[in-house]
């Protein structure tokens, strides 16, 4: 086993860990405070690679194509919210499913819509472009980066539903949200607001994957599901046990796609050791995932007193 | 479920009308039709197994296409492997989704609400997966299937006789569904949606209770992928996508949870509108979605009610649960 | 008769640090009708709760007759005949008052795969469940949904349940809260009727149903029975007046 790309590897987990965090813990939150599950959350995630990207092949500019990209997905958010999740909070999470599942269908329509069926290509930014060397590898600059911002979101995050009145009333809504309203703060804003935060953090991944990953429609869909295992594992309403479960999960699924086919080679013949080891590879966190769920229910990070 | 005094002749006048299509379709001249609504017939089937666990437990199964999947792949990969006979194929398929059953709703069942609405999603997304990845059975492109299922006295070559298979067995269903809801076994099982506590401290146990119709749903939907796998001749891993599993849910919604027919009205009306659709634009989804959400934001109330035994919202009546001064916690 | 004693030895239960149930000792005879009274958040619901099994106990012992049911879950008790009604009405409302009675009293049978035959179909199912609902005074609304009954014949059902479950033992948690004194009559005079037949535990405010119908009474302060005796012992009792009935007279 080669050590240096057994170290890529892992970094390629813990990015793919960082994005999965930024979508999850929006996810979470929306889901641990208002009990609204939205299933677009990956077209939000989709709307800041869109938008991003094109910004970025409009002004050249990294900054501005983040910007951009944050902005449209909390843009986004804010009319879901208050046309979508605002008349379904208090129905069976049935309706919140039903209702979401209509919304991605039609933001994944549209962004065929707008920029065709094909991938829509965009580069890593100049200045970022190139290599580092890591324990005698090449690593991209880029996707260090994207670890960079993940971990400082995650601080950021963590500053903010720990340090401030934002984040008290945010906690104090995950236990008792009608004694929020009596504290004086505008339940409806609050709303409104933890929901663009939550969009923005997965326009903030779409935006930061656009480069890496491919940016076309129903990019979405398969990360909103890993998305969804990361916070069954981790914990729902938890931001610490969805960032624990992304990195794990991400990391998991990253050695093993790259990894189970050659391991299997011990016991199975070449072709048969291919297939049988993709095939487990994009089982695995599922598998993880029904695991922990036989032992624990709530996920690893449960928080008992919901 | 409601206790209609209209639903009595519904479902009748329903299947004869059904039963009618064929014959209109040969006077049309356009066997499209028997195509079409055979295909509304096998989804309506799926549709009505998902609702013994929808409908009657409140059990949301966000993965019921794993099933259709199931079904679908027994008979390609027996077919594939020369075995072209429907009984020992139809054998197949019910062993396979009952003990997939078994072991996925044993796990699903531990946990509720959405928590068991994620995990059914993800033990489909397993398996569509895995498809994908088993290049020897089609991977991505699917398995075509050459002989259909030979049942000794007839074969389901076409879409006739797949359409006939499928109206018999939903009738027998609905049939079946009927006598379920007020049997001990069915109240007992819509009792633990409404409250689970007190069907447990009555001593029924409501894991098993819920994990046998689950199994039960499994299979019937399984039994929707075979007739599938022979209407199409083909299983592709497309047949397990979670827009499948979500669409089996708005047919559910559209026609009414609480009815037993509901299923099959929303199978035609959704399946109706996509081919409508299609036929105005290639972005159909953008006016599907929206629909959807217009379904979801209409129906809303249903769940609510069905729970509460309100059938529509009188005068005094409100969505939201009993309150009742003097019940202090 | 076929009721088993009830018994339970230095029951605890915390709540994080809050000790809810401290150290209770009880002792009911068969056939008893043994009351709990006490304040308000003194304990008495959480006593059920660890009796029936859906609280787990921290420490102690619970018996039934014979059995030791300690840590044993609730379907175990149940099978042993222990049935409750709850405080807060937990009837199935999308269900008529006569199925939610056969419900109760299939229990014993299980439903193993009874898919086909309709529940109120069955006659020995029917001949408790109607025996039940005449002595509940329900007959009349055999066919009304529980959600449409007014309040206190929501109650009765609460009790009806648990006597159609074809009990040995009845813990009933305050079955005539709410009711009217027409209704609380209603009530008594049905409680009096299972003395003998049942060994019950009946937590309840009433006073003048405690004092018409219980054998003994314990009353619980803080987690803690504080006293045991007959009625008149109890009424008397200087601690009792003190804690809980208030120093002045009659209750």
């Amino acid at each position: 086993m080669n050590s240096s790309l057994f170290l890529s590897q892992l970094l390629n987990g813990l990015q793919l860990g960082v994005l999965l965090f930024l979508l999850s813990s929006g996810l979470t939150l929306i889901f641990g405070i208002m009990n609204f599950i939205n299933l677009a959350h990956g077209s939000l995630y989709m709307v800041g690679a869109f938008v991003g990207a094109a910004a970025y092949n409009a002004s050249g500019s990294f900054w501005f194509s983040l910007a951009a990209g944050v902005a449209s997905a909390a843009l986004a958010g804010l009319l879901i919210e208050h046309l979508v999740a605002r008349p379904l909070y208090r129905h069976d999470h049935l309706y919140q499913v039903l209702a979401t599942f209509g919304l991605m269908m039609f933001f994944n329509e549209l962004a065929i819509v707008i920029w065709g069926n094909r991938p829509y290509f965009v580069t890593i930014p100049e200045s970022i472009r190139g290599a580092v060397t890591i324990f005698g590898a090449p690593y991209p600059v880029y996707r260090l980066l994207v670890i960079a911002v993940g971990i400082a979101v995650a601080f950021g995050a963590w500053f903010l539903i720990q340090k401030t009145r934002f984040g008290m009333l945010t906690r104090a809504g995950t236990t008792n949200a009608a004694m929020v309203s009596v504290l004086g703060a505008n339940v409806d804003l609050l709303k409104k607001a933890l929901f663009m935060l939550g969009a923005g953090l997965a326009g903030l991944a779409g935006t930061l994957a656009g480069p890496i990953l491919s940016v076309q429609s129903g990019m979405g869909d398969p990360v909103l599901i890993l998305a969804l295992v990361v916070i069954v594992v981790g914990g729902i309403g938890s931001i610490r046990g969805a960032l624990l479960a992304a990195i794990v999960i991400a990391v998991i699924d990253t050695l093993g796609r790259a990894y189970l086919p050659h391991l299997l080679t011990l016991v199975l013949a070449p072709s048969a050791a291919n297939t049988a080891g993709s095939a487990l590879a994009s089982m695995l966190i599922y598998l993880l995932m029904a695991f922990v769920l036989a032992f624990r229910p709530h996920g690893i990070m449960y928080s008992a007193r919901r | 479920m409601h206790r209609n005094k209209w639903a009595g002749w519904l479902l009748p006048l329903l299947f004869v009308a059904l039963a009618c299509i064929p014959f209109v379709a040969q006077a049309m001249d356009e066997p499209f039709y028997v195509t079409f609504f055979a295909r509304v017939l096998v989804y309506a089937l799926a549709a009505c197994a998902l609702n013994i666990v929808l409908g009657f437990a409140g059990l949301v199964s966000f993965g019921h296409a794993l099933f259709i999947g199931l079904g679908c792949y027994t008979v390609a990969i027996l077919a594939d492997a020369g075995i072209a006979n429907g009984w020992v194929q139809l054998a197949a398929c019910i062993a396979v989704c009952a003990a997939v059953a078994v072991l996925v709703g044993a796990v699903c069942l531990r946990t509720s609400g959405i928590g068991f609405i994620m995990i059914t999603l993800a033990f489909s997304q397993m398996f569509y997966f895995l498809m994908v990845s088993l290049t020897p059975f089609g991977g991505d492109d699917g398995l075509n299937i050459y002989e259909s299922s030979d049942f000794g006295l007839f074969q389901l070559g076409g879409s006739q006789e797949v359409y006939w298979a499928a109206w018999a067995l939903l009738l027998l269903l609905a049939l079946f569904l009927n006598r379920l809801r007020h049997s001990p076994f069915g109240m007992v099982l819509r009792a633990t949606h409404i409250n689970p506590r007190r069907v447990d401290a009555f001593g029924y146990s409501v894991f098993r209770v819920q994990l046998s119709a689950y199994v039960l749903s499994g299979v019937i939907t399984g039994m929707a992928g075979f007739l599938l796998a022979n209407l199409t001749a083909f299983a592709v891993p497309s047949y397990i996508s979670w827009h499948v599993s979500g669409e089996l849910i708005v047919m559910i919604v559209i026609g009414g949870i609480g009815l037993v027919t509901g299923p099959v009205l929303g199978a035609i009306v959704f399946l109706v509108m996509e081919e409508l659709l299609k036929g105005l634009t290639t972005h159909w989804m953008l006016f599907m979605g929206p629909a959807i959400v217009a379904i979801a934001l209409l129906g809303r109330n249903q769940f609510a009610w069905l729970k509460a035994g309100i059938s529509r919202p009188g005068p005094m009546k409100t969505a939201a649960p009993r309150r009742v001064a003097g019940e202090a916690r | 008769m076929n009721a088993p004693s009830l018994s339970c030895r230095g029951l605890v239960r915390y709540f994080g640090g809050l000790k809810a149930t401290d150290g209770v000792s009880l002792d009911i005879a068969p056939g008893e009708l043994h009351a709990i009274i006490g304040p308000n958040g003194a304990g008495k619901t959480t006593l059920i709760n660890l009796l029936t099994g859906e609280l787990a106990s921290h420490g102690g012992s619970i018996r039934i007759g014979r059995d030791d049911v300690t840590g044993q879950p609730v379907q175990r008790r149940v099978e042993l005949g222990l049935l409750r009604s709850y405080q807060i009405t937990s009837v199935f409302d999308a269900f008529t008052v006569g199925e939610n009675i056969c419900l109760a009293a299939r229990r014993r049978q299980g439903v193993g795969w009874a898919v086909w035959k309709p529940l109120t179909a069955y006659e020995d199912i029917m001949r408790v469940a109607r025996g039940v609902m005449a002595d509940c005074r329900l007959l009349e609304a055999e066919h009304e949904l529980a959600a449409n009954l007014a309040y206190g014949q929501r109650r009765q059902l609460e009790i009806a349940m648990a006597l159609a479950a074809e009990p040995r033992l009845l813990l009933l948690d305050e079955p005539m809260a709410g009711m009217s004194a027409a209704e609380g009559a209603a009530a008594i005079e049905l409680l009096q009727g299972l003395k003998g037949k049942y060994t019950i535990l009946l937590i309840e405010h009433d006073m003048n149903a405690v004092f018409a119908l219980a054998d003994r009474i314990s009353v619980l302060v803080y987690g803690s029975v504080v006293a045991t005796g007959t009625a008149e012992e109890i009424r008397n009792h200087p601690q009792v007046r003190q804690a809980y009935l208030g120093d002045d007279d009659d209750a």
